[in-house]
């Protein structure tokens, strides 16, 4: 049992989430102190179980609010208050120990009015604030890796050369029959932001091939200045040919 | 006369001071008159102390009666008492008054002799045998040493066998430790004895006189190379350790260096880098502050990789650069911060700081040809005038169809206005508002 307490080096299980907000408008119900109903949340990027790694949640609301901390410690970890004020909202991540003794803090800002005049305020139409991370776990140990390789929450690396795992035992046949905990059938699954990395990567593609070519540019020109004070010399400079990508 | 000159007092308050005289009942309570009262008061008031005193010229005619002594010097026989045979001697003899001086002769006490121990037939074979020595040697040995009170300088030298300095020392001072220590009731009782306490060490002995005897016949050119070896170790050891100073500071800035990638990626690489190396890459870009943590958000990962790209620019290029990814309709933080988008955003980050160092090297050399071009009068060509023209546009990205789409959305947003007119009354928007009850 020590050996799968050895960390893997050069390995890092990484875990996309999402957390953010959503708010509906009470409409008609809705008073002076009571006109917002909002759920606060941490979830999947792809709405799986994070119970896997995340063994509670802690929400901090305003100091006015009744209770201002409040602790989920079964998935889906969220929370769902009503209130008229917009405020800053601390999430407290408590892992499981054979993850890590550390604990995560992340900040979302509750938004409840809408930021465009894109007509009446309905409720039927929530406002929608969400966040896009990654929880990275640098060198994780043996035994916490062959818990989650196989996990869907999880990105696991393909392990490095040289690294060579145990086939899982029995006991460590984690079965996923369990859907209680991700958040793929939930209420306001309708609401959720999709997140597309294809799209970030081809505008940060697109923007690099444009600096490469002016780059490109001003190398030939440096070239061709270089060259200038030598008259022979500068005819002799073979022209510089465009590399495409 | 000369007193009252002295003090300053006038003749006439003198005689009527007398006339007061007359009067005691008032005499103590009045000042007289004319005289001030800081000098009343140093006279006293009554009358005129002596100034010296006086010595009765009779003292002055005394002598002092001394005693005369007598001294003289005698030729005088004295014995003493440190020999054995009544040797009877003469010296001369400070005489005072004809007192003749008693007592044994004033030398005598300083005749010490050493405490020889003797040992009998018995404890020689009991506690006393050595293979390296005979027992006539030994007795030899003790009867010299009592005979020249352990001068072993002496003793060597009329010792009948070859035998050195060390040798007899240890023979003797072993032996006589022996037997103190077996003629004891107890350890204890001897312990504190300096025979018993400090052992003889003849192969120390040996050394250090040999030691002593190499120094002392040194040459002087010995000397001066001995002190110039000596020299020059202690400079090697000064700039050994000046060098490890210098490669303790050089070391943070090495660390440093090696997080920022090379300049100019090759274009080949650009289209997927996280195929080629993923891992070698992401441990190049890891930050060392986050090599220590067990968990960690990628956005802090990316904040902390973007902060060590530009560390080595200054403020107003990396706001170039910010303005330029804006340009590019790219996003200053990726909304999607995945490893791949990271390495991605890092590797374009580090490209604009390559354009930007080229455009200033091109602005330098056109700075360089201007110049030349004014001194040699030569015509310019027309290659020059295109490059002036790109160097004075700045660098405007191209807008694409999907980044035009873009570029609208973002106009769109900047016009938009805080809330809708018909919504119904609330309190206004804050960011810290004060809530009296939350659940209600």
């Amino acid at each position: 049992m020590s050996t799968q307490n050895k960390r893997l080096k050069d390995v890092e299980v990484s875990f996309p989430i999402v957390y953010g907000t959503i708010s509906f408008w009470l409409g008609k119900k809705a008073s002076e102190y009571n006109s917002h109903k909002w759920t606060v949340y941490v979830r999947s990027a792809n709405n799986e179980d994070l119970s896997v790694i995340v063994k509670r949640a802690v929400f901090q609301l305003h100091p006015s609010f009744q209770n201002p901390t409040r602790v989920v410690e079964q998935p889906p970890f969220e929370l769902s208050e009503s209130g008229w004020g917009e405020f800053e909202i601390a999430i407290t991540l408590y892992f499981h120990s054979d993850v890590c003794d550390k604990r995560l803090d992340l900040f979302h800002q509750l938004k409840l009015y809408p930021e465009e005049e894109a007509g009446p305020q309905s409720t039927k139409k929530p406002v929608v604030v969400e966040t896009y991370d990654e929880i990275v776990f640098p060198e994780p140990t043996e035994a916490f890796f062959l818990r989650v390789q196989n996990h869907p929450a999880a990105n696991v690396p393909r392990l490095p050369p040289g690294i060579t795992l145990p086939p899982p035992g029995p006991m460590e046949i984690v079965p996923y029959e369990k859907k209680r905990g991700d958040t793929k059938d939930h209420p306001l699954s309708q609401w959720f932001s999709n997140f597309s990395e294809a799209d970030e990567l081809l505008k940060l593609a697109a923007a690099r091939q444009q600096v490469q070519v002016h780059i490109a540019k001003l190398r030939r020109q440096l070239t061709m200045i270089e060259g200038m004070p030598q008259q022979s010399k500068a005819f002799s400079v073979p022209g510089q040919q465009f590399r495409h990508i | 006369m000369d007193a009252k000159d002295i003090l300053g007092l006038p003749k006439t308050p003198f005689s009527s001071s007398q006339e007061k005289k007359s009067r005691p009942p008032k005499e103590p309570q009045r000042k007289p008159d004319g005289v001030s009262r800081e000098v009343y008061a140093l006279t006293g008031g009554v009358g005129m102390p002596p100034l010296m005193p006086t010595i009765e010229a009779s003292h002055l005619k005394r002598r002092p009666a001394a005693e005369k002594e007598k001294v003289a010097w005698q030729w005088l026989p004295f014995t003493s008492s440190a020999r054995t045979d009544n040797l009877q001697l003469y010296h001369w003899v400070r005489v005072v008054n004809g007192i003749q001086p008693t007592g044994d002769y004033q030398f005598a006490k300083y005749n010490k002799r050493a405490d020889v121990l003797k040992y009998t037939d018995e404890e020689y074979e009991k506690y006393l045998v050595d293979p390296a020595w005979s027992k006539e040697e030994t007795d030899q040995l003790f009867e010299l040493c009592e005979r020249f009170d352990l001068r072993f300088i002496v003793i060597a030298d009329r010792f009948p066998t070859a035998r050195s300095v060390e040798d007899l020392k240890s023979r003797y001072y072993s032996a006589s430790r022996a037997l103190l220590i077996h003629r004891a009731r107890s350890f204890e009782d001897v312990s504190g004895n300096p025979l018993v306490k400090d052992a003889y060490d003849a192969a120390h002995e040996t050394e250090r006189k040999r030691a002593l005897s190499a120094l002392l016949s040194q040459t002087k050119q010995q000397e001066r190379k001995d002190a110039e070896t000596l020299a020059e170790a202690k400079r090697i050891m000064e700039s050994r350790a000046a060098s490890k100073n210098v490669d303790v500071a050089v070391m943070p800035p090495n660390s440093d260096n090696a997080m920022v990638p090379v300049d100019g990626v090759s274009p080949s690489s650009s289209t997927h880098p996280s195929l080629a190396h993923p891992n070698t890459s992401a441990n190049i870009l890891i930050p060392n502050s986050l090599r220590t943590l067990r968990v960690y958000l990628r956005t802090h990962a990316l904040d902390q990789m973007v902060q060590a790209v530009g560390a080595s620019a200054g403020l107003r290029v990396i706001k170039r650069v910010d303005q330029t990814l804006q340009e590019l309709a790219v996003n200053l933080k990726p909304k999607v911060p995945t490893k791949a988008v990271c390495i991605e955003h890092i590797e374009l980050r580090n490209e604009l700081l390559t354009l930007l160092n080229l455009q200033k090297q091109l602005q330098n050399k056109e700075a360089e040809v201007s110049a030349n071009r004014e001194s040699s009068f030569t015509e310019a060509p027309s290659t020059p005038k295109r490059s002036n023209r790109d160097i004075d546009r700045p660098f405007i990205p191209d807008t694409s169809g999907f980044t035009g789409e873009r570029a609208g959305k973002r106009d769109h947003k900047r016009k938009s206005t805080g809330r809708f007119i018909d919504a119904p009354p609330s309190p206004p928007q804050s960011k810290r508002p004060r809530k009296l009850k939350g659940s209600d």
